[in-house]
């Protein structure tokens, strides 16, 4: 079957099985492999998108249930890598072999999204899903308290320049 | 007689086209020079490429699998080079054992291993770009000094820029690498500093860099099913129906051989995506041959071990005086036995591996930590020469030791000769934890002999293992200088080993991150049985002067140096360390709040380190903290990844304790994924204070040797705090209740 997906703001077809996740659809189907594979049961996070702002786990989810739902993925998340989590996750050195990085930022984006200033047990909660198994866990919730303040820099900024 | 000693390092440059200059350093045995027999050809070890922009690119040659050596080797290169870190881009070499030496990534060996070497090719670098500017302005090199990739003449107020000098320094002659003039530590601008991963960006904007991202054209997707019961074969499978499922390309069974490191019996799978491959998957049904290691579990294991327990030792490790007598005359004796589970690695990026088979040669992408051993197997298994297989070495994610095995290599290579294209073999979960090389579980009963002062006087441990008469299953066996080893007059290390059909490895810290638990619980118990504080006990018996280390092993090449061993001054350092950052013996807890405190040497790093942890009475385990002091030298050349390397050891040893475990059932592994096998997740991640004792030694690695004290150090802790002595792993199978 063909699949018509809004994929970061731009709508692909892709030629798949309707039992086939959409991990799968987006990495084999249309090359976007900043969407990591690493448990295929929704334990780990890896595969995290976001689905119309909603974290969702991309290996479980059958590319036939997406409809006309906005897909966003690491690759989406800003055009350059300016996204306030991904200049924070560099800033602070995040990564040690960096695999499960994207679907922690994902996770994160979806935290943000709702809760702009959250506290340690906020991001315990939304991250909890997120295996990192070279536990770079003290780095990733200082980094996403690190992303507000980034977010907030560059809004005001942004107001700023509107002036 | 050295390595260093027995091999001549030299630099060769070499014009590029556009003005710039390659820099390449070459090492050859000293004796090709001495013997009458053909020189084997140099082997290069780095280079340094400058071009006339000031750019320069800085091969990194080892496999980068979340260690940070990608980053770390660079910058050695770069510091004594005299560039600024923004001017230096990185280049990931493929594996070529006949340019480059040791290209692996294992053992947390790179620091100690390239620390002098890599120093050396970037100051003769720039010795020749000091040689250059000189020429260029006809003046004594005395006169010049360096900074920021710029050759600078104080007295004439000049500059000029590396990328300018590179054609001239093409043709200057290089300088003896073995006295180069290398930099005084405090001279130091990158070395020291931290400097982030220089893949950071590739990660945090989802490039394909890592293995499960390669993509060559035509390729096909190939998933393997090998027999749940290791090492088993292939009697039937329904292939025909295989072969007509939707995107199948090929079906076919693979014999495989018995060796439980190599190529393995299976059904192979080959379509035109993964999914594909998983759905024909779920379609087939094997008839198998499991062969004799169905009999084996872990039930079975334990009851075998506690049988040895009661039986003479199969062997001896070491044996230093007469335990047994001096037992008879101790004030006081301490028994107990010690057990832990097997493990898995877990890395998070599934083992794959792409290859290529065309006209007799394969090429593979292969996320390895040991690409020369994946090599030799591939010839072996494969029948094809060394010669005619290319290996391009792709980030890993993670290795915790599961990539110095190559089966996952060998298993693409096959397949991809057998299919007639190029296939990436990517495996799932299930078939990870299925087929890992496990940390093997383990046995220790001890026996603690105390004079009526309550100084430790005597010790024994008989160690029960896997493995033959002849060798212990890889990663199963104990060396004689385990501690309290050369530190007590009379002690035995005694072995009996059981036969394993499961497949064993090196996980992170391997034997150290099982030992460590044991000795250092059972050291603690016997601390407690003196009343005495167990940090005052371990000074106690750190105070005396140890005998020599073991020598090297009889096999080993002449002249190898002995196996690098624990210092006590350098373990007492850490420990005085850890006890006044953590405030030791300073805090009034109140009953189900403890500190506990360990000490390990591994990987050439003494670390000590104290947990804190809290236990309701109903048996809840909160741990607080961790505090870490480590002695890995002079210096610690990347301050940001040391801290991350040492904050997620100490936390991996803690996921580990937690609730990890491996059990078998009729030679099969029970845990299938991670709702099976808790890794640790951001809500239980506590803080990890790092400090360094810095010592006038030559820098090593920071991988593994964190790790192995944090389990004893929170289990040690839970005593304190509840009385409850943790004799085995993992926690979640302890009530730890206490009123």
């Amino acid at each position: 079957m063909k699949y018509k997906l809004k994929v970061n703001g731009q709508t692909r077809t892709v030629e798949a099985a309707e039992d086939m996740p959409l991990l799968w659809a987006l990495r084999d189907g249309l090359d976007l492999k900043g969407t990591k594979f690493g448990c295929g049961i929704a334990q780990c996070g890896a595969c995290t998108v976001l689905v119309d702002g909603v974290a969702r786990r991309s290996c479980i989810t059958p590319v036939s249930s997406v409809g006309n739902g906005n897909i966003t993925t690491i690759e989406g998340l800003s055009r350059d890598g300016s996204h306030p989590l991904q200049r924070a996750w560099e800033e602070l050195d995040v990564p040690q072999c960096g695999y499960c990085q994207a679907g922690q930022i994902m996770s994160a984006a979806a935290l943000l999204a709702k809760t702009p200033n959250p506290t340690d047990d906020d991001i315990d909660g939304a991250m909890a899903g997120n295996i990192c198994r070279c536990a770079t866990y003290l780095r990733i919730r200082r980094a996403i308290h690190r992303a507000t303040e980034l977010g907030k820099a560059t809004a005001s900024a942004a107001t700023g320049s509107g002036k | 007689m050295s390595t260093e000693l027995s091999r001549r390092a030299f630099l060769r440059a070499s014009a590029l086209a556009g003005g710039g200059v390659l820099l390449s350093s070459f090492w050859e045995p000293v004796e090709a020079a001495t013997k009458a027999r053909p020189a084997p050809a140099p082997v290069l070890n780095a280079f340094i490429r400058i071009q006339p922009d000031g750019v320069v690119t800085i091969a990194s040659k080892n496999p980068e699998i979340g260690q940070g050596v990608k980053t770390m080797l660079p910058m050695l290169i770069a510091d004594e080079l005299d560039v600024e870190w923004k001017q230096v881009r990185v280049e990931q070499v493929d594996f070529d054992s006949k340019r480059y030496e040791n290209q692996w990534s294992g053992g947390s060996a790179a620091t100690h291993n390239n620390w002098l070497p890599m120093r050396r090719v970037g100051a003769a670098g720039r010795a020749m770009l000091v040689a250059a500017a000189a020429k260029t302005w006809k003046v004594p090199e005395s006169e010049l000094t360096t900074s920021k990739g710029k050759v600078l003449h104080g007295k004439t107020g000049r500059s000029i820029g590396y990328g300018k000098l590179a054609a001239t320094a093409a043709t200057v002659a290089p300088p003896d690498l073995a006295t180069v003039k290398l930099k005084d530590p405090s001279q130091f601008t990158i070395i020291g500093t931290s400097v982030p991963g220089v893949d950071n960006h590739a990660i945090v904007t989802g490039k394909p860099i890592f293995g499960i991202d390669v993509t060559v054209p035509g390729m096909k997707f190939a998933t393997f099913v090998k027999c749940p019961v290791f090492a088993g074969k292939v009697k039937s499978a329904n292939l025909d129906r295989i072969r007509g499922m939707p995107g199948v390309h090929k079906a076919f069974a693979v014999e495989g051989g018995s060796d439980l490191e190599g190529l393995l019996g299976g059904v192979a799978i080959v379509a035109d995506s993964f999914w594909q491959a998983q759905t024909a998957r779920r379609a087939l049904e094997v008839t198998w041959d499991e062969g004799e290691t169905a009999k084996q579990g872990t039930a079975a294991f334990d009851t075998r071990a506690a049988a040895l327990f009661k039986e003479p030792p199969h062997r001896s490790i070491r044996k230093d005086g007469d335990v047994k007598a001096a037992l008879s005359k101790a004030a006081k004796v301490v028994t107990a036995e010690y057990r832990y589970p097997f493990l898995s690695h877990a890395q998070l990026e599934p083992q794959n591996c792409t290859a290529h088979f065309a006209n007799g040669k394969i090429t593979f992408w292969a996320p390895t930590q040991t690409p020369e051993d994946g090599r030799e197997m591939v010839a072996k298994v494969m029948g094809i020469k060394e010669d005619d297989i290319t290996i391009h070495l792709i980030r890993a994610g993670g290795g915790f030791g599961r990539r110095l095995n190559n089966d996952y290599m060998v298993e693409a290579g096959w397949i991809a000769r057998e299919a007639g294209v190029p296939v990436k073999l990517v495996w799932t979960r299930e078939d990870d934890f299925a087929h890992d090389f496990f940390r093997p579980g383990g046995y220790h009963s001890f026996t603690a002999g105390l004079d009526a002062s309550g100084k430790l006087t005597c010790f024994r441990d008989h160690f029960i293992s896997f493995g033959t008469e002849k060798d212990f299953a890889p990663s199963a066996a104990m060396g004689p200088a385990e501690f309290p080893a050369r530190f007590l007059s009379d002690l035995a290390l005694d072995a009996s080993v059981m036969p394993l059909g499961v497949p064993t490895g090196a996980l992170r810290a391997p034997r150290s991150n099982a030992l460590c638990f044991a000795f250092q619980s059972f050291l603690d118990e016997v601390a407690h049985a003196t009343a005495k504080d167990p940090l005052e006990f371990h000074r106690a018996l750190l105070s005396v002067t140890p005998s020599p280390p073991p020598g090297p092993p009889p096999t080993a090449k002449p002249g190898t140096p002995p196996s690098p061993a624990l210092d006590p001054a350098r373990m007492l350092g850490v420990l005085d360390l850890v006890a006044e950052k953590s405030g030791w013996g300073k805090k009034k807890l109140a009953r189900g709040s403890g500190m506990g405190v360990a000490f390990y040497f591994s990987h050439r790093g003494h670390f000590a380190e104290v947990a804190q942890v809290t236990v309701s009475k109903k048996g809840e385990l909160t741990i607080e903290k961790v505090w870490v002091a480590g002695d890995i030298g002079s210096t610690v050349i990347n301050p940001t990844n040391a801290e991350n390397q040492i904050q997620g050891a100490v936390l991996d040893g803690i996921s580990e304790a937690l609730g990890q475990e491996m059990t078998f059932e009729k030679g099969r592994a029970v845990q299938s994924n991670f709702h099976q096998y808790p890794l640790l997740r951001i809500n239980q991640s506590i803080p990890v204070e790092v400090h360094f004792r810095k010592t006038d030694f030559s820098p090593t690695g920071l991988g593994e040797p964190a790790l192995p004290p944090a389990i004893p150090a929170v289990t040690n802790a839970i005593f304190a705090a509840t009385g409850k002595r943790v004799r085995s792993l993992p926690l979640s199978k302890h009530d730890l209740s206490w009123a």
